[in-house]
């Protein structure tokens, strides 16, 4: 399945091996994703300016898994959502595989908090709306979105209504859409944080799969600590107004992880020190929360 | 240790004698209209209300009987149907287009808003006599009432319907870098047929409405002509007759709407 998933050009025109190539000498050094210098100033209706995000450098390299942890409101989502290209009017620089964002790209794929699923489309219309929207060939496409179906879970669930669907199985449909035009780059905005503990903890599990099945660079915001630690290679931790990192923490062990992780101590150390950060950054203690 | 919690039994309340007598909605229904015709029937037959002003109900399936053998009344309704349907596609298309270019244009918001606004709390049904002297005493002037009066339910619930559009839906096409010709037919259009639905349904009602209401300003064909022509001849019944005749045109209008807006809101949970 793996070569399948990769193999499909962005392009819809040129062999995968021509893709991959072509793209890898356009950027031979540069990072994912290069943040630099990023700052991003709010006018709210009553005129007040709102500092929702200050002064942030990070990058984040291929087939990485990065997320990033911080209280609500700390400006995660404006981050993401400069990422993707739906923001503008910032300062600093944002690079998405060497070049300038200058507004969105087919290289990410974005899963929101919802899964904002088109309620008259089946699952797999669903999966296939990004196909029609740049324009790729219906007949690839459609295999592509049998087969991230597949590798989601919801095989057998292809012509269902979103509306038959349960939130996680819904959850799952966007991401195999995130993911049907091939994106080098995965942008996750709280996907799982809508759903019941049971159903996020297999979520997790499922996603450290995918991640590395499908060989992509993951950015993850989260509220969870346990969360961000156990699918990570890098976790930053931001703090709130304004929002900047504050520390990045690094997770050594080899991806995909088994649940078993969360009980060494190690795990529990991580997650205290993070929250330690996050407390230290005069965080209300409800906002950040443990799963285990 | 084992907590123990008893909870306090409420008992039961015993059922009102009306709640636990169970009689099928449909006979309280039959039983309503057979009491209410009954009472008619007695009171005119016993002269307390006289049958010039109200007909027997008796004499109404009589007079229906007597229009439909004569061929007058399947010529007539045909007239006022024409009129009705030819108005209420004129006010689609418009309420639709403009509709859609309102909502995605503010040039044309600014522009038409204000006086959309401002339309709508006027009774359109008074441009009638207006209308009858532009367009004339044939069919023209009863299908632009019925247009100008159904345009407004279309136009309000299609402006609505586009701009009610969730943003997270739109967020996810935004993202692909995707066109407002793609954000509009794949995302807004489809997301605003409930609304544009409740509008048509309404608005066919209003058709016949003004169909009717041009028949009766100035005409010599149709049921609302039909009907000011039985009325000044007191023939009661007949008139009875015709606005039976027309309730199941109203009836037939909604079960048609209805049907299509199940064909195209397939994917509505059911309330």
């Amino acid at each position: 399945m793996r070569p399948k998933l990769l193999g499909y050009p962005p392009d819809g025109g040129r062999s995968s091996a021509a893709a991959e190539t072509g793209l890898a000498a356009a950027s031979p050094v540069s990072p994912a994703i290069a943040v630099r210098g990023l700052a991003k100033v709010y006018q709210t209706n009553a005129g007040d300016t709102v500092h929702a995000v200050s002064h942030m450098d990070f990058d984040v390299d291929a087939k990485e898994f990065v997320s990033i942890v911080g209280p609500s409101g700390c400006g995660k989502t404006t981050v993401l959502r400069i990422l993707a290209g739906l923001v503008g009017g910032y300062s600093g620089s944002v690079s998405i595989g060497g070049r300038v964002v200058h507004g969105p790209t087919p290289e990410i794929g974005v899963v929101f908090q919802d899964a904002n699923l088109m309620p008259w489309r089946t699952v797999l219309a669903n999966v296939m709306l990004p196909g029609e929207v740049l324009r790729l060939s219906r007949n690839e496409c459609r295999e592509r979105a049998l087969a991230l179906l597949k590798l989601v879970g919801l095989e057998g669930f292809e012509n269902k209504l979103p509306r038959e669907l349960s939130g996680g199985m819904r959850q799952r449909a966007a991401i195999a859409r995130a993911l049907v035009h091939n994106p080098k780059i995965l942008l996750m905005d709280e996907p799982f944080g809508a759903l019941d503990a049971m159903t996020r903890d297999t979520m997790n599990l499922e996603l450290a799969r995918i991640a590395v099945e499908s060989g992509k660079t993951v950015f993850l915001i989260t509220h969870s600590i346990s969360e961000a630690v156990f699918l990570s290679d890098r976790v930053l931790v931001m703090s709130s107004r304004p929002g900047r990192i504050i520390e990045t923490i690094r997770v050594r062990n080899q991806r995909p992880r088994g649940l078993d992780v969360i009980a060494t101590p190690r795990f529990s150390e991580m997650v205290l020190h993070i929250r330690h950060l996050l407390e230290g950054e005069g965080a209300p203690a409800s906002t950040v929360t443990l799963a285990h | 240790m084992t907590l123990q919690i008893e909870l306090p039994i409420v008992e039961r309340e015993r059922g009102s004698l009306m709640s636990r007598v169970t009689v099928p909605d449909w006979m309280l229904t039959t039983l309503l209209i057979a009491s209410v015709i009954g009472l008619c029937q007695g009171l005119i037959v016993t002269g307390v209300v006289s049958k010039y002003v109200m007909p027997l109900p008796s004499s109404i399936p009589i007079s229906l009987w007597e229009l439909v053998k004569s061929g007058v009344l399947f010529d007539n309704a045909l007239t006022t149907l024409m009129e009705a349907v030819s108005g209420f596609a004129i006010a689609a298309v418009l309420g639709l287009t403009l509709g859609a270019l309102i909502a995605e244009f503010r040039m044309f918001e600014r522009v038409f808003y204000p006086y959309i606004v401002a339309l709508q709390t006027m009774p359109k049904i008074a441009l009638a006599p207006v209308l009858l002297v532009w367009f004339g005493f044939g069919p023209g002037s009863k299908i632009a009432v019925a247009a100008v009066i159904s345009l407004f339910p279309i136009l309000v619930n299609t402006i609505a319907g586009l701009k009610s559009c969730d943003s997270g839906r739109l967020d996810v096409l935004r993202a692909l870098g995707a066109s407002r010709w793609d954000c509009f037919r794949m995302v807004r259009l489809p997301n605003s047929l409930p609304f544009v639905f409740s509008g048509l349904s309404t608005a066919s009602m209003f058709a016949l409405i003004g169909a009717i209401v041009g028949e009766f300003v100035g005409a010599n064909k149709g049921l609302g002509y039909l009907i000011v022509q039985a009325n000044s001849q007191m023939n009661i019944p007949q008139v009875f007759a015709i606005v039976l005749v027309l309730a199941l045109l109203g009836i037939a209008a909604f079960g048609i709407i209805e049907f299509c807006r199940r064909r195209f809101l397939y994917w509505m949970s059911e309330e």
